[in-house]
C-alpha cells in the first residue's frame, strides 16, 4: 500500500480509461464533451505507457507516448473544425440533433 | 516513501474526480475546466515518477493548445446548452454495464499479469542512469525513431490543412484586394478622352 507499484499505475489508467467510455456512452449533450472523452481515453493509454516505460527501465514508451500526443492534437485540432461546420450548417451540436446519416 | 505515495494518492484521486466531473458537470466549460485539472494532475503524476519530459510536453500540448482549442470553440457554439439531460437516465444502463465490463476486465488483467522474469534484461534499450530523461528521449528519438518523428510532424500539417480547409468560408460581400486585376490593369479600361462641344457638357458613368 505505501509502496507505489506498477499496478497502482495501471489501476489509475484503467479507472480513467472506464470514465471516458463511459462518457461518451452516458452522454447526450453535445458533442464536445464526446471529444473530451476520448481525450481522456489517450490520457489513459499515455499513462499506461509511462508507467511500463519507467517501470521496465526502457525509454520507448515515453517516445511512443510522444506520438500519441501528436495524433491526439490532430484528431482534436480535426473533431473541432467538423463541429464547427456542423455547428454552422445545423444550428445545433447537441447529439440527439445529429441524425441525418440515420438510415 | 510515505510522503511519494500520499502525493500519488491525492493526484490520482483527484485526476479520477476531476474525470467524473468532466463527463457529468452540466456546464461544458466547466467540464473543459476540470479537464485541465485532470491533465494537470497526470503531467505531475509523470514528473513524479521520473518523466519529466513528457509530463512538461503534456502540459504545454494539452493545457496550452488542445484545451484552450475546446474552450475556444465551446464558448464561440455556446447557445442553447440549458435544455439538456433528456435522455441521460435513458443510456445511464447499458453505458454502465459496458463500462463495469471493460473496468473489471483491465482489472483482471493487472491482478493476474506478470513479467517474463528475463524481460528486463532482454529489453533493447535500456535507461542509462547518468543521462536525465530529455537527452534519453532524444537520442532514442533521433535516430532509431527518426522516420515515424518525421511522420508524425505530417500527419500535424494534413491535420492543420484539414481543419483550415474545413472551416474556411469564401464570403461574396466583402471587397477584397485582387492582385491579378489591379496589376492587370490597362489606361483603356480606365480613361477615356472626349472632346467636349460648347453648351453640351460630358455624360459621365453611362
Amino acid at each position: 500500500m505505501i509502496e507505489i507499484t506498477l499496478a497502482h499505475y495501471l489501476f489509475l489508467s484503467a479507472s480513467i480509461f472506464t470514465l471516458g467510455v463511459f462518457g461518451i456512452f452516458v452522454n447526450r449533450k453535445n458533442v464536445i464533451v464526446i471529444l473530451m472523452s476520448i481525450e481522456l481515453i489517450l490520457l489513459s493509454v499515455n499513462i499506461n505507457m509511462v508507467a511500463f516505460s519507467v517501470y521496465l527501465q526502457n525509454i520507448t514508451g515515453q517516445i511512443f507516448t510522444l506520438f500519441i500526443l501528436t495524433v491526439a492534437a490532430a484528431e482534436a485540432a480535426i473533431g473541432l473544425a467538423i463541429l464547427v461546420v456542423f455547428f454552422r450548417n445545423r444550428g445545433s451540436i447537441q447529439v440527439e440533433d445529429i441524425n441525418s446519416m440515420k438510415g | 516513501m510515505i510522503a511519494h505515495a500520499l502525493i500519488f494518492y491525492l493526484l490520482s484521486s483527484i485526476t479520477i474526480l476531476s474525470s467524473i466531473m468532466v463527463i457529468s458537470s452540466k456546464n461544458t466549460v466547466h467540464s473543459v475546466f476540470f479537464l485541465i485539472l485532470a491533465f494537470v494532475n497526470v503531467s505531475c503524476l509523470f514528473i513524479m515518477i521520473g518523466a519529466e519530459f513528457v509530463g512538461m510536453i503534456l502540459l504545454i500540448v494539452y493545457v496550452g493548445a488542445v484545451a484552450v482549442l475546446f474552450l475556444f470553440v465551446v464558448m464561440m457554439l455556446e447557445g442553447n446548452f440549458v435544455k439538456v439531460k433528456q435522455g441521460f437516465l435513458q443510456y445511464m444502463p447499458f453505458g454502465f454495464f459496458i463500462a463495469l465490463v471493460i473496468f473489471f476486465e483491465l482489472i483482471i488483467i493487472i491482478g493476474s499479469w506478470q513479467f517474463r522474469p528475463e524481460f528486463i534484461k532482454t529489453a533493447k534499450i535500456a535507461y542509462d542512469v547518468k543521462e536525465t530523461n530529455t537527452v534519453q528521449i532524444g537520442k532514442l528519438l533521433y535516430t532509431d525513431y527518426f522516420l515515424p518523428f518525421q511522420l508524425s510532424g505530417i500527419v500535424l500539417l494534413v491535420a492543420m490543412i484539414g481543419a483550415i480547409l474545413l472551416t474556411f468560408r469564401r464570403r461574396d460581400n466583402l471587397k477584397r484586394q485582387d492582385i491579378l486585376k489591379q496589376s492587370s490593369r490597362e489606361r483603356e479600361d480606365s480613361i477615356e478622352l472626349v472632346d467636349v462641344e460648347s453648351n453640351k457638357g460630358v455624360k459621365v458613368n453611362d
